[in-house]
């Protein structure tokens, strides 16, 4: 199978330019790039003007319904909903039910991203055995599993003493430690960021305050431990001072946000649109600005889409008890494109967010268009718009927080080691 | 005045509304103490109280008024453990589309829920108290017995006391009377202010003293017992030497200062029964009378909307 993509712009191999130019695929690997190549005999011609070709999307974070949640996501579902948002890597979140903290597990997720043959699954597999937050995982033997590194998904690890151990042991095998970074005693009952807007709208409110206590903490064991944490989902400002500074120090301290953190604000959850209901909850909109600043200076190392699958049962409660989480996956890229139309970030360095950026924190050979690498492909047209609409997503999970938002850059296509699966 | 269809809070409605609405209640007021009724004005209509959460006085106050108006009244109390609440929230909104109900009067523990229930049902909401949202009616009766007593609803300074964080009935008095162009003062402990009040045009005072100085309506709020478990204030008798109001507090408002508690009141606790039961000071019978009359006036002009 030769597939020819001509008249195309595409993401050079060091994620700062847009070219324009030709690629081949040949045996599921990118074979050559450049201005103008010939026609080899037999290849399928895929034409596209002004369409970019960038590699697969790399999901850094992500919920699947299964195993566990099966009436809100399956595996198969959540795969269709990844091609069609142009991801073809996704790592996958260890809070299901059971929790992956066994290798065994981990060998299960994988193998069922295999079975889609569209996305690859990359498991986190738990801090804590059985997410219960009282002793650790076995991380040498989730790691020789195949695990990507050790998180409590969204629960954060409350325990100085059991963090610090964490990051400790983990430094050995040299596995990052992920955290959901909220002070759990500050966070506990809450549904919205505190504030004016919570409390007109009588909802308990999280202090802002309540992420970059736990950041605060957590880079203080890093530094102590000489072990490496990653942030999830940063969303306040004053976290994002506190990781830049760490990283100035050159501590072993990385983050990622997601869409909902630099498209929306506290605004959004207003009428109680449980949709809206995230964690963290959205936040005011000087924090998002500042997200937006992390984007664009380097100190969110990604974005990845915080997926996280609900049914309707799950959300047309009061808002208080709805459970928090949208799904992500659709919207990933759009939501991140809107950066650039918003010229707050170049498209080199947003497609690098998505791609080669979250690949590297994870180690694998993916992200990147490079020769010999698996041609993992999302083809999209930026100016072309689409409207995101709850009940028209791909897949089961139809909880996005972006309903009603007009997204530019529509994915025309994904390929998955060469084999188209979307479009 | 704008057709109005539910009534879910006090945001939303602007003076022009609410003056309507109190002129009404004002005719009921009079009305209900002429001992006359209006039975033909809401006849065949169906009025369900809905309550998730216990309330004597404003269901008794809500039947009553539908009771005047001639509507056909049921009271349904529904049991909630936190596990079952939201399926019988919706549940609830089918079974009570299939009865054809035409004025839903709900309470429930969760901000937000009247919301979600009226766009499920097709009767007209009325938000009787959600969560610590909102409770739109028990605003309207405060302003209604202001009004008759001191003559205007606009230009006092109103002091609102006590656990203003976990009230419903401070925040809809807070919108009401900052929106009439009233002085709002909050007065509590800081555990008990929440986060951003400020932002309404407020003042904010942790001391009754400086907050009560020149005020001419003191609004007492109950304190629950669970505030003082969940450690916001430390014990009933260090709030009541604080904050709890006693003729000696009161002696720093205004000489003809008046006294109101939407009730049920902790005696001791928020309000000295010195106070509570003077009737040259405290307004809190009628503020009961007249949570009859506002009542009617809402069923009336939303059952007309």
């Amino acid at each position: 199978m030769i597939t020819l993509f001509r008249k195309i712009s595409y993401l050079n191999e060091i994620a700062d330019k847009i070219v324009e130019g030709e690629l081949l695929v040949q045996n599921g690997v990118i074979a050559d790039f450049g201005p103008s190549l010939g026609t080899p005999e037999g290849a399928h011609i895929i034409e596209a003007e002004g369409a970019i070709l960038c590699p697969g999307l790399v999901d850094l974070r992500a919920s699947l319904g299964e195993p566990g949640f099966e009436y809100r996501e399956t595996i198969a579902s959540a795969a269709q909903a990844a091609a069609a948002g142009g991801i073809t890597s996704i790592a996958v979140l260890p809070d299901c039910a059971p929790p992956i903290d066994d290798p065994a597990l981990v060998h299960l997720i994988i193998a069922r991203g295999q079975e889609t043959g569209s996305v690859s699954l990359l498991p986190y597999a738990t801090a804590t055995r059985g997410l219960k937050g009282e002793e650790l995982a076995e991380y040498g033997l989730l790691k020789r599993a195949g695990a990507v590194a050790f998180t409590d998904g969204g629960r954060a690890i409350a325990s100085s003493r059991l963090m610090r151990l964490a990051l400790s042991y983990a430094s050995g095998f040299g596995m990052r430690i992920v955290q959901h970074p909220e002070d759990p005693e500050l966070a506990r009952g809450g549904a919205a960021t505190s504030g004016a807007r919570a409390t007109w709208m009588g909802l308990p409110g999280i202090p802002a305050a309540a992420e970059a206590i736990c950041v605060a903490r957590d880079i203080r064991l890093a530094e102590l431990t000489g072990g490496a944490v990653h942030f999830a989902h940063i969303s306040t400002a004053e976290a994002l001072d506190l990781i830049r500074t760490a990283k100035d120090k050159g501590l072993r301290v990385t983050c990622d946000t997601a869409p909902p953190y630099f498209d929306l604000n506290e605004t959004a959850i207003g009428d109680y649109r449980t949709y809206n209901k995230l964690s963290p909850p959205l936040r005011a909109e000087a924090d998002r600005n500042a997200v937006v600043a992390g984007l664009a200076d380097g100190t969110i190392d990604a974005i990845a889409s915080d997926h996280q699958p609900r049914d309707a049962d799950d959300k047309r409660l009061p808002f208080a008890d709805a459970t928090p989480g949208g799904a992500g996956l659709a919207t990933l890229l759009g939501v991140t494109l809107a950066q650039v139309t918003g010229r707050h970030l170049s498209m080199p360095r947003a497609l690098a967010l998505l791609t080669c950026a979250p690949a590297a924190w994870l180690g694998i050979e993916a992200g990147v268009i490079a020769r010999g690498r698996p041609a993992d492909l999302c083809l999209f047209d930026p100016e072309r718009s689409w409207m995101v609409q709850a009940g028209r997503l791909p897949g089961k999970a139809q909880n996005t927080p972006f309903d009603g938002r007009a997204l530019e850059g529509v994915v025309l296509g994904t390929w998955k080691a060469g084999k188209r699966v979307f479009g | 005045m704008a057709m109005l269809k539910h009534l879910l809070g006090i945001e939303g409605l602007n003076p022009v509304t609410v003056t309507t609405l109190l002129d009404l209640a004002e005719s009921y007021a009079l009305l209900n103490r002429s001992g006359k009724t209006q039975r033909d004005l809401l006849r065949g209509r169906t009025l369900i109280n809905l309550f998730f959460e216990d309330s004597t006085r404003t269901r008794t106050s809500f039947e009553l008024a539908g009771k005047r108006l001639g509507a056909d009244v049921l009271n349904m109390s529904v049991a909630t453990s936190s596990v079952t609440k939201g399926e019988t929230l919706l549940d609830t909104a089918t079974t009570l589309n299939a009865m054809n109900c035409d004025l839903l009067v709900v309470r429930h523990n969760r901000s937000g829920a009247p919301a979600l229930l009226a766009e499920k049902v097709g009767a007209a909401v009325i938000n009787a108290g959600d969560g610590t949202h909102e409770h739109p009616t028990q605003a309207l009766l405060d302003a209604l017995t202001i009004r008759r007593n001191k003559g205007r609803i606009s230009g006092l300074t109103i002091a609102i006391c006590g656990d203003i964080a976990h009230s419903r009935v401070a925040r809809s008095n807070i919108l009401l009377l900052t929106m009439m162009g009233n002085f709002v003062r909050l007065i509590g402990p800081p555990t008990l202010l929440p986060s951003g009040i400020e932002a309404a045009g407020v003042e904010l005072f942790h001391d009754m003293e400086t907050g009560l100085k020149g005020a001419d309506i003191v609004m007492m709020l109950r304190l629950q017992k669970e505030r003082m478990t969940g450690g916001m204030v430390p014990s009933p008798r260090e709030f009541f030497t604080y904050y709890g109001l006693d003729r000696a507090k009161l002696a720093y408002a205004k000489p003809d200062a008046l006294v109101m508690h939407p009730g049920p009141m902790n005696r001791g606790v928020e309000i000295d029964s010195d106070i509570a039961d003077d009737p040259a000071r405290a307004l809190i019978k009628e503020q009961v009378e007249m949570g009859v009359a506002v009542r009617m006036a809402v069923l009336d002009t939303l059952a007309r909307g």
